[in-house]
């Protein structure tokens, strides 16, 4: 299971993807929001902490199989 | 074509009036977003914009079509800049057109806001001797 990084998440885990092997894979969102939170201690500095499966903004119950194009959110800041 | 929805290296602030402007609409309202030298005293020297572009397409056109939805409009256009930007220049432009002028202002206020919200591009301030992600804490 890959996961994208993008703006200040990037620059915190130091790569745009990253992957979850089988054993450490989460089974929904808000599981990988506890593991990088758990990995990665500045995530939970953040303002917010979103994340999109298959573009499309996931709520925390979301399940994930592995095969979707998962991508970790920060609080955008477009405009 | 009603929407034109774009992510882009250079903005061309000239075309969107030919972009927007059509037989049926007697009011065009647009809104710039350009880089601004100073940010609390301090100078700017640089934004850099970075996007997921797939999604921030699809979110782009979520918003477009709901201003098309809750306004009578005639054109709608979102573009957005990414890459480095120095000061003064474009970074984001919205528009509508309509045939009287409540619709496009309401809408074009609509469209800058909600695009701030939930659009994922992300901006970095650049100063002399830092840079700063946008909004990313308290």
């Amino acid at each position: 299971m890959n996961v994208l990084f993008f703006g200040i998440t990037k620059d915190i885990v130091g790569s745009s993807e990253i992957s979850f092997s089988d054993e450490f894979k989460p089974l929904n969102v808000a599981e990988l929001k506890k593991q990088l939170i758990e990995s990665y201690p500045e995530f939970s500095k953040l303002n917010s902490l979103a994340v999109a499966v298959n573009s499309e903004y996931a709520d925390d119950s979301v399940p994930l199989i592995g095969n979707e194009e998962i991508a970790v959110i920060p609080p955008v800041s477009g405009g | 074509m009603k929407k034109v929805i774009e992510i882009v290296d250079v903005i061309d602030t000239a075309e969107v009036y030919t972009e927007l402007s059509d037989a049926k609409s007697g009011d065009i309202c647009v809104f710039v977003g350009a880089v601004r030298e100073f940010t609390n005293n301090e100078e700017v020297v640089a934004l850099e914009f970075e996007t997921y572009k797939t999604m921030a397409l699809k979110e782009m056109e979520k918003i477009a079509d709901s201003a098309l939805e809750k306004w009578s409009l005639n054109k709608v256009v979102m573009r957005h800049a990414v890459g480095e930007k120095g000061v003064e220049k474009p970074v984001v432009i919205v528009g509508a057109s309509s045939a009287h002028r409540d619709a496009c202002f309401e809408a074009c206020r609509y469209l800058i806001d909600t695009l701030k919200e939930t659009v994922p591009i992300w901006k970095k301030e650049k100063f002399k001797n830092k840079s700063v992600w946008i909004s990313a804490h308290p």
